[in-house]
């Protein structure tokens, strides 16, 4: 069961409210009239589905009804943080292999 | 390889079965192979020995990173059906359901192929009207099936309740007879003791960390036992296919979700077949041994984590009482996930790459276990000519750019 915490209304609630709609900051092309066949079918089918860290949308249907962005472990599926559509992350891969660094001494 | 027989069944007896010999080698990998696999489960598995047995290609190796058939293979509810909607899918399936029926034959290792029927419930006009139209489209493809009105859904299926006081009553359903359940464990191990008799090397605790190139070519795989040449890489890994195609240096249009499914304690035999509901959403047989096998539709969100949540679990068991409230009170017993790797049609994925040389053989999805003959069977081909196999030329990559869908979804009785 995932708990997620909905920035628009600032409270933690269980999973059954929300809806996941795969992979965020997917950004539609300016002019899809100009775009190839190849660029098309990236925009609206191919995904990244990492095994790791993963920025994603997610929908609050059963409260606020609006959408937002969150950051989660695909493996583990802890939720780093939710944030309203159009803030960027602050937890990211590059982050998080830069903390996993940090902690075992070593420096770059 | 020993043969297995009744006769040595009984010969073994004697020695109170402790001389039984080992299902397959452990072997050391070699510098080089004509082909590899990545993945040891039961498509892998499949295509290996298909390559060895059918293609001729012998010097072939299974990479696996945990054990054989320790993935989707072990975790799916054993379903066995071939009643798509569409040409390319209907052919596709009933080529594996063709090598179902004389399987345990083949591989001289029972896999419990059981014939026993696979009912699609339908609840809806609608799904009346959608039905009628598969099973005369399953017809026409040579893949048997037959429409069913109420009365005879609750003549067949006595413990279904097909009142008309539920809240989604029953106006009918499809019925495939040739469709059943098949031991999927036995599967798995039928093809990797007959694949490792005709010479191929199944390594397992071998993860694959990366792939090697020259000039853009795949030229083996780097694991965590050092580098394995292969002059062609097919990769079989389900849910973790966007993950090998990220090594590979390309995305797939594929999103890994766990998939979970529950069993209940034994009870006596109840459920002679398979039902499944896609309006009410869940899907029930029983196993040989008793145990209520249930399952209904993919966690939302994207997961690697092999498990799920309860709100999944609970939505299953409320359509598997709403349809069947005779097993209210059975006790369910354990639960898990497997992570299938969901493609935007619902159609696999049989495809060359944008690297020479490596193969993709993905996006099975929620239903990849009853193609696992016809899977590995075509893609063995492929691999082995270096072309793909007319049946899976339809289920190319690049049919998400050409726009040439197979769109299964909702079409084939797929209970997402």
């Amino acid at each position: 069961m995932l708990n997620i915490f909905c920035p628009h209304c600032g409270e933690t609630r269980s999973e059954e409210e929300f809806h996941a709609h795969g992979q965020a900051h997917i950004v539609r092309p300016e002019n899809p009239a100009e775009c190839s066949d190849e660029e098309w079918g990236d925009y609206i089918f191919f995904r990244d589905n990492p095994r790791g860290i993963h920025h994603e949308l997610w929908v609050h249907s059963g409260g606020c009804r609006k959408f937002f962005n969150a950051t989660r472990h695909t493996v583990t599926y802890e939720i780093y943080e939710t944030y309203k559509i159009g803030e960027k992350p602050s937890v990211t891969e590059a982050s998080v292999a830069a903390a996993k660094a940090s902690a075992q001494g070593v420096t770059a | 390889m020993q043969r297995y027989s009744g006769f040595g069944l009984f010969k073994h007896a004697f020695s109170h079965h402790e001389n039984w010999q080992r299902m397959w080698r452990n072997p050391t990998p070699k510098p080089v192979y004509d082909v590899i696999i990545v993945g040891g489960g039961g498509h892998g598995l499949a295509t290996a020995y298909y390559l060895a047995k059918v293609f001729g290609v012998k010097n072939v190796a299974v990479v696996e990173k945990g054990w054989l058939g320790g993935g989707n293979t072990a975790r799916n509810t054993t379903i066995v059906r071939s009643n798509y909607l569409w040409d390319e899918s209907a052919q596709l399936y009933e080529h594996a359901m063709k090598l179902w029926e004389g399987l345990s034959q083949d591989l001289n290792y029972n896999v419990m192929f059981s014939q026993r029927g696979v009912y699609n419930l339908c609840h809806t006009l609608q799904d009346m009207r959608d039905s009628e139209r598969r099973v005369s489209a399953n017809r026409l493809n040579g893949v048997d099936g037959e429409l069913l009105d109420a009365r005879q859904v609750a003549e067949e299926i006595p413990y279904l309740d097909c009142s008309k006081n539920t809240r989604y009553p029953i106006m009918g359903s499809t019925v495939q007879r040739r469709g059943g359940v098949a031991r999927h464990d036995a599967v798995a191990w039928g093809y990797a003791r007959a694949a490792d008799a005709l010479g191929v090397d199944l390594l397992q605790q071998t993860e694959v960390t990366g792939f090697r190139k020259e000039n853009g070519v795949v030229i083996g795989v780097e694991t965590n036992r050092g580098f394995i040449g292969g002059k062609r890489v097919g990769v079989v890994t389900a849910g973790n296919s966007g993950h090998m195609a990220k090594l590979a240096g390309f995305r797939l249009p594929l999103e890994s979700h766990p998939l979970q499914a529950l069993v209940s304690e034994p009870i006596k035999p109840v459920i002679d077949s398979v039902i499944m509901s896609n309006a009410v959403h869940g899907y029930i047989s029983q196993s040989d041994k008793g145990d209520l096998v249930i399952g209904a539709g993919i966690d939302g969100w994207n997961g690697y984590g092999q498990r799920g949540s309860y709100p999944t679990i609970e939505h299953t068991l409320q359509a598997i009482v709403e349809m069947f409230p005779v097993l209210s009170r059975v006790r369910m017993n354990r639960q898990w996930g497997g992570i299938v790797d969901t493609s935007p049609d619902a159609c696999p994925i049989i495809s060359k790459t944008p690297v020479p040389n490596l193969f993709f053989n993905c996006g099975w999805g929620t239903g990849g276990f009853k193609a696992t003959p016809g899977s590995g069977h075509v893609f063995a081909a492929s691999l082995a000519k270096g072309e793909m196999h007319p049946l899976a030329k339809p289920f190319a990559m690049d049919r998400f750019h050409t726009g040439a869908l197979i769109d299964e979804h909702g079409a084939a009785a797929v209970a997402h």
